[in-house]
């Protein structure tokens, strides 16, 4: 990366890149959006076909996938560095034990 | 690297579209003041603009204690009287606390970490301008006769249309919306700033206490503020356009604004004291002469503290209704937290034992917060006890906890921090006679005034009443607490008093040689007081402490021994052509227009239009105008590669549109 | 160059400051959804007289706009990744199908909320009625932002000032649209996919 941008910032990112330098191509992206999609299908699918109590936890786990890699790759948390990770992730866990205890409190799991 | 500047001034100067104008050039007295992006200035706006809040909550506390001297009190009705407690509460926390912290944390964070100013210059303007449009409109609910009257946390269902008609809801909701997004945005900066700024050598485990608890302050502020901007968005639906959230004549759950509230309320808690706490422990190891004991014990329990601050909010909601498990559970979780606070308590005393204790007014100031607080830290164990606290909900002895937290902790602590930090700021001391006097007068007031309260309210005096019954035992501890808040009065007085004497007394004279109290921390580097542009050159930090290490060392027989004196050690602040970001005239453009959006929703929604044309308008030329003005008395220095400034100034110009948008658009 | 000696030494990450603002704005988002998404469970039952969530709830017509959405991100980090290789032409394509699909996914909220409006579920219907609204309502305004922040992009590119070098704003609209996005796999699944309550 020998670009002669000046700037301090321009060099402080390309030094960062250059560290991860194995940026997805586009058809890494096509392949993610892809299997995105199957998993939307998937999703849908539990609209019409009934799987019983299984429901849930499928719906819960696919939808995880599907945050994962949007945040993984889209948003480039694989490759960038840890502290940004750690920011979400923070706000993640956070709101997700946060708000589980209010809705708790408000006996959500048991009344529905 | 002036290509670079002129690289990136390219898409706004040359052409000169519509909107985009050049840079303010200063021109001295108040317009300075108005388009400053410097964090010392908007540190000093911050503390003027919190101690004008101070004397309208202290005029709002005296009108209180007056109606509660004697029984059947008519000084104001009961109306009346419901605004001004709720006013009080909400301009000493939101107006006068938390803009004092952020006075403290402007002025210093970027000095202690050795910094040249914060990460995003313009927008720490536009935080503290935006926290001064939402202070103003709340107050202004005064001017319309209509304040806000369902107490600070604002309980529904009182707080709907149907108990609350008037607007003076509206302004609670729609201030503290405009007074929240200014803490958002000022604590995503500060963070930023930590992360990013740090002097070479400075790790994060070698920040100053104060530095740490800032941060940790910044992140509960982060995750706290957004939740209070949801609640205070139902609150402000339901009230104006019909929804149903709290309304339990259609089905709707005002628990559910106690969880919101207090989700938000109970880190806010700690919002309030943790900045006091840190001021606390750079005043103590100075005037101890004895480093902080416990270093990382002081930093993993602000830590602690601001996690378990998350799991203990229904502590709030003990009678609430909220079930035996819910309530044994926080019941537990509050009274793990007292843990980390304790640990803090010993190293303050751990601190002092065995130091050369100099017991001028700061440190006074700071024993009065380790000993204030401590009452107040007890008080609220027993309330952890839900037992006990069903007993204790709404009566005086409520009152009396939470003020001796956060008179005795939060604001006793910004006293000692305005005497040891006076002249840094100003350039000269704060008197230390009056000082004391202050001191003091303040102590024994707050004291008289809150102690009794502990009385009246376990023998049943309910808060939030606007009088009482003779005959009920309340007579005598009402008459005294009314005392004692005039003599808190006088000694506000004294301060008052000490400012103006000690200004007029310097006048004319040099100002304060560095280091006048032999301090410790890198803000002491510079002169007093600090030059514009902080720091001649980086400094290379290598220990805690770093100041007092470059003045003192050892010898062979571990005494410890002067190796040089703090004016070798500081630096002379005359560097010259040191590039510094421009001031803009955007983020007060900016912040004028949220009060306007706040007015059209009240009152006529065409009011909306300007306003929201004025913020627009302001985010556009934000983003357009140009990084630096060249001609301006900020403009470009020919040796400015390897200072901050550049960095900032170019980080800044990038683009940071996608915050601001973001922050105009929720209040929309 | 000196600069490298300011990425590295302890005083900072090392990242760019822009950047981290966003991602920590992102994190301080993520409680403002959580509180709008709560208040939406726990109403989500309390819909008195008014149509019942299970009753009014259209999926196939969402799970259209959610893949539509879904599919803005691909084309978010196309563009993206266009920029980054110095292809302005691609670039502006990709910005442009974005903010497309956007507005589609934002003309479809408008139908589903007239659609119900129709069926008798006004905003001051019922508690559920209020938290739907409002929830997916602040969904949409994000969205909606999001579009904005886009056409200014594309503006900023027809004046030719956004080139290879400032890849990183692309970069940022690019975390504050996915971040969208995945609030939607979100609301997606929990609000629309798992059974809500009839009448
Ligand atoms: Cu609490």
């Amino acid at each position: 990366m020998s670009t002669d941008t000046p700037t301090t910032e321009a060099t402080v990112a390309e030094a960062h890149d250059d560290e991860a330098h194995d940026h997805p191509t586009d058809a890494k992206y096509v392949r993610i959006a892809i299997l995105l999609a199957v998993i939307t299908a998937a999703e849908v699918a539990t609209y019409f076909v009934d799987i019983g109590p299984a429901l849930i936890p499928t719906l819960m786990v696919m939808m995880v996938v599907k945050f994962f890699y949007v945040a993984a790759w889209f948003m480039h948390l694989k490759f960038d560095s840890v502290v940004f990770t750690r920011f979400f992730v923070t706000g993640l866990i956070l709101a997700t034990a946060v708000y589980c205890i209010a809705l708790t409190a408000s006996e959500f799991w048991s009344k529905g | 690297m002036s290509e670079q500047t002129a690289e990136l001034t390219v898409g706004g100067d040359a052409a000169q579209p519509l909107g985009v104008y050049s840079r303010p050039k200063g021109g001295g007295g108040w317009r300075d003041w108005i388009t400053t992006v410097d964090h010392k200035k908007i540190g000093i706006l911050y503390g003027g603009a919190a101690l004008l809040f101070f004397f309208v909550g202290g005029f709002e506390a005296l009108l209180i204690r007056l109606q509660l001297a004697t029984p059947n009190g008519t000084v104001v009705g009961a109306d009346l009287y419901n605004q001004i407690y709720t006013m009080h509460g909400v301009t000493m926390v939101f107006l006068v606390i938390m803009p004092m912290a952020a006075a403290f944390a402007n002025y210093l964070l970027p000095l202690q970490i050795g910094a040249r100013d914060v990460a995003f210059p313009r927008l720490n303007a536009l935080s503290f301008w935006v926290f001064l449009a939402g202070g103003l409109f709340l107050n202004c609910a005064w001017l319309f006769g209509d304040a806000p009257d369902g107490g600070w946390f604002a309980y529904s269902p009182n707080t709907g249309v149907s108990f609350s008609p008037g607007h003076g809801m509206d302004f609670y909701a729609i201030g503290l919306q405009i007074a929240g997004i200014g803490s958002l945005i000022s604590a995503m900066n500060l963070i930023v700033t930590v992360l990013n700024m740090r002097a070479p050598g400075m790790t994060l485990f070698k920040m100053p206490v104060f530095s740490w608890m800032i941060l940790v302050v910044q992140f509960l502020l982060l995750f706290a503020v957004p939740v209070i901007t949801v609640a205070l968005f139902l609150l402000l639906f339901d009230r104006n356009f019909g929804s149903n959230f709290f309304n339990p004549e259609m089905g709707g759950d005002p628990l559910l604004w106690q969880h919101l509230f207090w989700i938000f309320g109970h880190p806010e808690v700690y919002i309030l004291i943790l900045p006091s706490f840190g001021i606390v422990s750079e005043v103590i190891p100075t005037f101890a002469r004895k480093p902080i004991f416990g270093y990382e014990f002081m930093v993993f329990s602000g830590i602690a503290i601001g996690f378990m601050g998350w799991g203990v909010w229904a502590h709030h909601m003990f009678v609430s209704g909220i079930g035996p498990i819910s309530v044994g559970a926080f019941t537990l979780s509050t009274m793990f937290i007292a843990v980390p606070t304790g640990v803090k308590i010993l190293n303050w005393l751990a601190t002092m034992w065995g130091g050369k204790i100099r017991l001028n007014a700061a440190m006074l100031f700071a024993t009065g917060v380790v000993s204030m607080f401590t009452i107040g830290g007890l008080s609220g164990v027993t309330h952890s006890l839900s037992p006990a606290d069903t007993q204790q909900t709404d009566t005086y002895y409520i009152v009396a906890h939470f003020h001796y937290v956060i008179f005795g902790g939060a604001l006793l602590g910004f006293f000692a921090g305005f005497y040891f930090w006076w002249p840094k700021v100003f350039g000269h001391k704060l008197g230390e006679t009056l000082g004391k006097w202050n001191f003091w007068t303040m102590i024994v007031g707050f004291n008289v005034t809150f102690g009794p309260m502990h009385i009246l309210g376990l023998n049943g005096m309910s808060r939030r009443i606007d009088t009482y019954s003779p005959g009920f035992g309340f007579e005598l501890w009402n008459m005294v607490a009314t005392i004692g808040v005039f003599i808190i009065a006088l000694g506000v007085l004294f301060f008052v008093l000490n400012v103006i004497l000690s200004a007029r007394r310097a006048r004319g004279l040099p100002p304060e040689p560095p280091d006048p109290w032999d301090a410790r921390s890198l803000e002491w580097f510079t002169p007093n007081p600090t030059p514009v542009h902080n720091f001649d050159e980086d400094i290379e930090v290598s220990s805690l402490d770093e100041f007092w290490h470059r003045k003192w060392t050892t010898d062979e027989n571990g005494k410890v021994v002067r190796k040089a004196t703090a004016a070798e050690v500081c630096q002379a602040g005359d560097a010259e052509n040191v590039h510094l970001p421009s001031p803009s005239y955007w983020p007060i453009v900016m912040s004028a227009g949220m009060p306007l959006i706040g007015f059209g929703l009240m009152y006529n929604l065409w009011l909306c239009v300007p306003g929201a044309a004025l913020v627009l308008m302001a985010i556009y030329a934000w983003v357009f105008e140009p990084p630096d003005d060249p001609d301006g008395p900020f403009g470009h220095g020919h040796d400015d590669h390897d200072d901050h400034g550049d960095a900032e100034a170019g980080d800044e110009s990038a683009s940071d549109e996608g915050a601001p948008q973001e922050e105009a658009a929720s209040v929309e | 160059m000196s600069s490298d000696a300011h990425a590295v030494h302890d005083g900072g990450t090392g990242l760019s400051n822009n950047k981290l603002l966003m991602w920590v704005f992102l994190g301080s988002e993520c409680l403002l959804f959580g509180g709008l998404i709560s208040a939406y469970l726990i109403n989500r039952n309390r819909f008195g007289d008014g149509p019942a969530p299970g009753d009014i709830f259209d999926i196939p017509f969402t799970s259209v706009s959610s893949f539509v959405l879904l599919m803005s991100s691909l084309t978010m980090v196309l563009s993206l990744s266009a920029l980054q290789r110095g292809d302005i032409r691609n670039n502006r394509i990709w910005l442009w199908t974005t903010a497309l699909l956007g507005a589609l996914f934002i003309g479809g909220q408008v139908y589903e909320f007239t659609t119900f409006l129709r069926e008798g579920l006004g905003y001051t219907t019922s508690p559920f009625s209020s938290a739907f609204f409002t929830l997916t309502g602040f969904h949409g305004v994000h969205v909606s932002l999001g579009i904005v922040m886009l056409m200014s992009l594309l503006i900023s590119s027809y004046r030719g000032t956004l080139r290879k070098e400032n890849s990183e704003t692309v970069e940022i609209v690019g975390l504050y649209w996915h971040f969208v996005d995945v609030v939607w796999i979100f609301i997606f699944t929990v609000i629309y996919l798992v059974p809500s309550p009839t009448t």
